[in-house]
């Protein structure tokens, strides 16, 4: 592992991303224009804003994080530049940090971006700190980026890329807590609720809406993000293979 | 040792066929060693055993001294593949200054291998707005950029025009000149002459393994595509008789499509 190989990659990463001023916009405008749809599709039931605003302040991050690099990876693969770059001496760890540290920054401009437009100008109200739901809402489009690193590996093609969406992430929305509580889900679903990682990332939200200063919960909820985001990346570097047929 | 690279009875099988059968073969270091034969001989394949990517079902192959494809080679080592294997959203320069930092390269350096390669001028452009032989340059850009002791190059001349294929063959001869070894692949016979060895490979099976002028004298003819064609016949014991009334069989359509 080498700290520099890491950091050129993520620069070389970010630089891609400068010269494609369509997916920047894509990134700041399309959570932007959802929320302020949801805020005015709610525009009699502020509370209910506070809530379903603030939960999808968490989810949009994430399921654009994921569309990205699964694509980004793709492309590294397809394009033959992962073969090339598996003979420098680059290590497997270093790409996917590089681009672990690249979508971060991409996440943070996007969280800081969309958290402020919805507390200063959609009126969002939450009883724990702003600053907080920023640090969830990058936690939460980082692992949707190291999910989307590691399922790149199961697609051939951008089609196939783009179906693990609604594959990967629709069924962590339905069960996260949003649509039915998660304690009055049929057991089994509840228990399927338990290991998707998502259910986590809702619940710290929705614990920061409702507390003032920063529970037991939202930590360990913390934790468990932080932790399926270096699984979800080791995963990740197990399915990068320098010797193929 | 005087051998940058030796295959010893390499076997290769990709999706259940077998691509290169027992090939041995050892490419003497500071030449430029011409990897020669039809597109689905095994080329690639061979190349991506040399620079460590390939599975290889049985044999070694042992480059610089260690087994192909260790981590310590991996500084040595410049690849290029048939495909350019470049960002096309960068500029030509990013993508040459971010391969070479992977070889620990300044960009000052970086941007003397965008010179190198004929791309001074279009440095600056986005890869993906370039034409199909400059984009191939600027992959090139990128496996020369750290200067290695190996430079393992798959067709890195098709496309590029006459003189510009000149020039490229001058720099290939001063890189080996330096200390470099150079194995590259072609397809097009007319670029053998320009190699110290060559490897001579078809269906998988190396058919000969020598300078041209060694093989124009065992063949017997000055023109290295009919040398080639003859080395065929003596292999396969195809009989003269059926190949003067099949004259479009020529090496760049084989028979098999294997």
């Amino acid at each position: 592992m080498s700290v520099r190989l890491t950091l050129r990659t993520a620069a070389r990463i970010l630089r891609q991303l400068r010269n494609d001023r369509r997916t920047i916009a894509l990134i700041l405008v399309v959570p932007t224009v959802l929320l302020t749809l949801l805020r005015y599709l709610y525009d009699k039931e502020p509370l209910i804003f506070d809530h379903v605003g603030l939960i999808m302040l968490g989810v949009f991050p994430f399921v654009i994080m994921f569309l990205l690099t699964s694509v980004a990876m793709l492309r590294e693969r397809t394009s033959g530049t992962l073969e090339r770059l598996l003979t420098t001496p680059i290590g497997k760890v270093d790409i996917l940090l590089g681009y672990g540290i690249a979508f971060a920054v991409a996440a943070a401009v996007q969280a800081a971006v969309v958290s402020t437009l919805s507390y200063v100008l959609l009126g969002l109200d939450t009883l724990g700190p702003a600053w907080l739901v920023g640090v969830i809402a990058v936690g939460n489009s980082v692992l949707g980026m190291a999910l989307g690193l590691f399922v790149s590996a199961f697609a051939n093609s951008e089609f196939q890329a783009v179906q693990f969406m609604p594959a990967f992430v629709l069924p962590q929305a339905l069960l996260c807590g949003l649509l039915v509580p998660r304690d009055q889900m049929a057991g089994w679903l509840h228990a399927i609720s338990d290991v998707l990682p998502m259910s986590y990332a809702v619940e710290a939200l929705t614990e920061l809406g409702a507390h003032r200063d920063p529970t037991s919960t939202l930590w360990r909820d913390l934790a468990i993000i932080v932790g399926c985001i270096v699984v979800a990346l080791l995963l990740g570097a197990v399915t990068l293979r320098r010797r193929t047929a | 040792m005087d051998n940058a690279i030796e295959v010893d009875h390499l076997v290769v099988t990709r999706g259940g066929r077998s691509v290169l059968h027992d090939l041995s073969c050892a490419i003497p270091r500071g030449t430029v060693t011409g990897l020669l034969g039809p597109s689905g001989s095994g080329k690639t394949t061979l190349m991506r055993a040399v620079v460590g990517v390939q599975k290889v079902e049985s044999g070694t192959v042992t480059v610089l001294g260690r087994p192909a494809g260790s981590a310590p080679l991996r500084s040595h080592i410049g690849y290029l593949t048939q495909a350019p294997s470049v960002y096309a959203d960068l500029t030509v320069r990013d993508n040459a200054r971010y391969f070479g930092s992977l070889y620990g390269v300044d960009a000052g350096q970086a941007d003397q291998a965008v010179v190198d390669v004929g791309l001074g001028e279009a440095a600056g452009q986005l890869v993906g707005n370039l034409s199909g032989g400059q984009r191939a340059r600027a992959s090139l850009a990128c496996a020369i950029v750290g200067k290695p002791e190996l430079l393992v190059l798959d067709e890195p001349t098709v496309g590029q025009d006459p003189v510009l294929r000149n020039e490229l063959w001058q720099r290939f001869h001063v890189m080996a000149a330096n200390g470099a070894t150079l194995l590259v692949s072609s397809h097009v016979m007319d670029e053998a002459g320009r190699c110290d060895r060559l490897l001579l490979i078809r269906e998988g099976d190396l058919i000969a393994d020598d300078t041209p002028d060694a093989i124009r004298e065992r063949t017997g003819t000055p023109d290295l595509e009919e040398a080639f064609l003859r080395l065929i016949e003596r292999t396969h014991d195809v009989p003269r008789k059926e190949r003067i009334t099949s004259p479009e069989k020529s090496m760049t359509s084989p028979e098999k499509s294997a």
